[in-house]
């Protein structure tokens, strides 16, 4: 897979949508038989692999992001480094990214996900951080007063108390993952971007429309699961206010 | 990890070799990606920029304004751009017109909540003291929103920066052109446009973050991590 | 440590910050007995949270010892040590991502009470506080105003029955009706458990109101006095005291004394001011005042006239 495939500027565009209907023939806006024909063969399969794509990013970015932000809570010297690299990583753009990427790890799923990744650490690593220091000063004291030790503050207090800072920081990550994660298609024949990248060669608008939409409405829908996992997760967030 | 033997380091020293053997072609292709990013930025500034602004100062339509940047987050570039190519056809104006859509969202978004957010009792003083709407516009909410306003602005230039790489395959030039052309560049001709347009993003991001700061009221620079992308509206890169 | 109240003592306590000339808290040496209550008073500056703290040792300190119930504070584990005193601030500190009954039962689940008897407890001390437990358990703290977090401060900080409370001017952020109506409430609480609680506060009234015995600190942690808030108020050991407890102490005074302690005069004519015998002198003096009346019947728990107290003898008392 390589930029052989694409399109040169200046070729002209011959479409060839094959045997089809008179709808795929005009490339109509949205041909909804093109996408029952091609739905198990076509879509599905990238559909599936965006998931893989986006939960392995987002779950290493998490656990790296997380891990680090407790670090730096310690010890706040470790803050500043880690947010300007995440801040570099973050700033290189994707499609550079990946293909920086190649010579070390090659054609890879691997190039994929460790670019996904990168991408998540500052959002995470920040919202956790600034979670865990949002704890209200009285709070903590009486936390200390009470005689919690250091680890049952961090674990019972500081880090219930950062669960909705985290959520947040997710919410973005997931979202934004999900868009990205459609640019790996110029790298390697994966996910959603994958059909985008064919049909942008012949401009096969039902398959773009397809391919694109879905990958919106994933986003919305991991989107829609975050908010409800939180409210579950966080009562006393969304309690009444006593006015 | 049977990659990392594989791994070919040396392309690194060939790329950085290309980009000095093919200066001219880079400085073109480089001059294009910034005229497709400026245009594109110019009119989301125009576009956005007031009418966030406004909705700010009347603090009306905040579901808008707020979700439009949840929405924008939401959007794949690609998606974006290879509907610009089915729809609109190929070429510089298109592309840049798919890179508008992408950069509105943070723009408008920051100038909302940039003046809705001004501290209202600084209004109320403003007020207070006789100043007219405009006045108290331009003379209050403006000056103290304009380091925020800024973010929105650098967020989306280095969005449109990134993005602009992938317009290649739409035709849009810069940048991308090299990248996306393995057989034609080889990967060592790849990954050296992959640093320039690194170089790139990394520079505008750190210059506008320098115009940030030197925007913020010295009595408000504590608080605004200038140098630092601006997470909070949220950027999808490409 | 936790059920009967423990006397505390400070002896010969010095706390120096570092790079700071002044100590903090110099050389106090006190007694608060069993069950009673102490309040620390004094301007700004005179070291009375500070002297607070070393008890629990949220701040720590070198010279002189701190004991409670024979025991100094510094030979206890110290997560034991706290976890044996009730902790009380003014911004309460409840846990927002807890319930009410799961902040109360903070410390008995640290101290792995089992559920049933941390279930009882937790019951008995919001009836204790005067919060219907079956209308407030579940209530987060965002759902609760004012008075009532503090009511839970207070719950919590008694929930394993220790033997000593440490209380920072916990009233100081409510609105005087409120602050007024939990003070009262601290009192007739204190009436039931009889802790030993050391109680910091910048309002002298609320000193004599509350406290049995009151220290009086001045600039740099210096003790000025030490005593009950009558002889204080009778006899202020300096200026500085005097200055401090202000030039109403006579009125003061009053608000300290019932008119049962009175010799009553008989009665005489037609009075219409009544007042009941455990009615404070300063609050007869007051509705005498307001009233223009110069004499006030008292009555007995049956409303019968025992006797009429004069302005001129609550004045003479005030002197």
């Amino acid at each position: 897979m390589s930029g052989g495939l694409l399109l040169a500027q200046g070729e002209p565009i011959i479409p060839d949508f094959g045997e089809g209907s008179d709808c795929v023939v005009e490339n109509r806006f949205f041909c909804p038989d093109w996408v029952r024909d091609n739905w198990a063969g076509v879509i599905q399969p990238a559909l599936l692999q965006h998931v893989k794509l986006v939960v392995i990013a987002v779950a290493i970015g998490f656990v790296l992001s997380f891990a680090a932000a407790l670090v730096a809570h310690r010890y706040r010297l470790v803050e500043a480094p880690f947010t300007a690299f995440s801040a570099v990583v973050y700033t290189i753009p994707s499609l550079a990214l990946f293909q920086l990427l190649v010579p070390v790890t090659g054609l890879t799923v691997t190039t994929v996900e460790i670019a996904l990744v990168g991408y998540t650490l500052l959002i995470l690593f920040r919202n956790t951080l600034e979670g865990l220091r949002s704890v209200p000063p009285d709070v903590l004291e009486a936390a200390r007063g009470m005689g919690y030790t250091r680890g049952q503050t961090l674990w019972r207090v500081e880090l219930p108390l950062a669960v909705p800072a985290m959520f947040a920081g997710l919410r973005v990550a997931v979202v934004s993952t999900i868009a990205l994660a459609t640019v790996a298609a110029l790298v390697i024949p994966y996910g959603l971007g994958y059909p985008i990248f064919l049909a942008l060669r012949e401009a096969f608008k039902t398959e773009i429309v397809v391919a694109g939409g879905l990958a919106v409405l994933m986003a919305l829908v991991a989107d829609a699961l975050l908010v409800a996992a939180q409210r579950a997760l966080t009562p006393w967030a969304s309690a009444r206010r006593l006015a | 990890m049977s990659w990392l033997l594989a791994a070919d380091l040396g392309v690194f020293a060939d790329a950085l070799r290309f980009v000095a053997d093919e200066r001219t072609l880079i400085l073109e292709k480089t001059w294009e990606h910034l005229k497709l990013s400026g245009a594109a930025i110019a009119i989301a500034i125009v576009l956005a920029l007031p009418l966030g602004a406004w909705l700010g100062h009347l603090h009306r339509g905040s579901f808008v304004a707020i979700n439009l940047a949840n929405v924008g987050r939401a959007l794949p570039s690609l998606a974006v751009i290879a509907i610009g190519l089915a729809f609109l056809g190929i070429g510089f104006a298109n592309v840049a017109l798919a890179l508008v859509v992408l950069a509105v969202p943070p723009i408008l978004t920051n100038a909302y909540v940039a003046v809705d957010e001004v501290e209202p009792d600084a209004v109320e003083a403003a007020r207070g003291m006789g100043m007219t709407r405009r006045q108290i516009l331009w003379r209050v909410e403006l000056p103290m929103a304009l380091p925020l306003i800024f973010a929105g602005i650098r967020t989306a230039v280095v969005f449109v920066v990134a993005t602009a790489t992938i317009a290649a395959v739409a035709g849009g030039g810069g940048l991308g052109d090299i990248i996306v052309n393995r057989a034609a560049y080889g990967l060592e001709g790849v990954v050296g446009a992959a640093i320039c347009v690194s170089v790139l993003a990394l520079a505008a991001d750190f210059l506008l973050g320098l115009v940030q700061r030197l925007l913020t009221p010295p009595g408000l620079r504590a608080d605004v991590h200038a140098l630092e992308p601006d997470v909070t509206t949220g950027v999808t890169r490409l | 440590m936790s059920g009967a109240a423990a006397e505390i003592v400070f002896d010969r306590v010095t706390k120096r910050y570092p790079g700071r000339a002044e100590a903090a808290v110099s050389d106090l040496s006190l007694t608060v007995p069993a069950g009673e209550i102490c309040c620390l008073v004094g301007p700004s500056g005179a070291g009375k949270t500070t002297a607070m703290k070393l008890v629990n040792r949220l701040i720590d300190f070198e010279e002189g010892d701190i004991t409670i119930g024979g025991e100094s504070v510094r030979s206890l584990d110290l997560t034991e040590l706290r976890r044996g005193i009730g902790y009380v601030i003014q911004q309460v500190g409840l846990f927002p991502h807890m319930t009410v009954a799961e902040n109360i039962s903070t410390v008995p689940r640290l101290r792995g009470w089992e559920k049933g008897r941390t279930r009882l407890r937790v019951d008995e001390l919001l009836d204790l506080v005067d919060l219907p437990a079956e209308d407030y358990r579940a209530r987060f703290p965002s759902q609760l105003s004012g008075g009532e977090r503090q009511r839970v401060g207070l719950a919590r900080a008694l929930a394993a029955d220790p033997p000593a409370m440490l209380m920072d001017e916990p009233f100081g952020a409510l609105d005087p009706i409120t602050r007024a109506r939990l003070q009262h409430e601290l009192l007739r609480i204190q009436g039931a458990v009889r802790k030993t609680i050391i109680f910091v506060t910048h309002d002298i009234d609320e000193a004599i109101l509350l406290a049995d015995r009151i220290a009086i600190l001045r600039e740099g942690g210096v003790l000025a006095q030490y005593d009950t808030p009558a002889r204080i108020l009778e006899h202020p050991a300096d200026d500085f005291v005097e200055r401090f407890i202000g030039s109403d102490r006579g009125i003061k005074l009053l608000s300290l004394r019932r008119l049962d302690e009175l010799e009553l005069a008989p009665l005489d004519g037609a009075i219409d001011l009544r007042a009941s015998g455990d009615t404070t002198m300063r609050d007869a003096l007051s509705q005498m005042i307001t009233h223009g009346s110069r004499s006030l019947v008292v009555v007995d728990s049956e409303g019968q006239p025992r006797g009429v107290v004069t302005l001129d003898a609550l004045a003479a008392l005030a002197e």
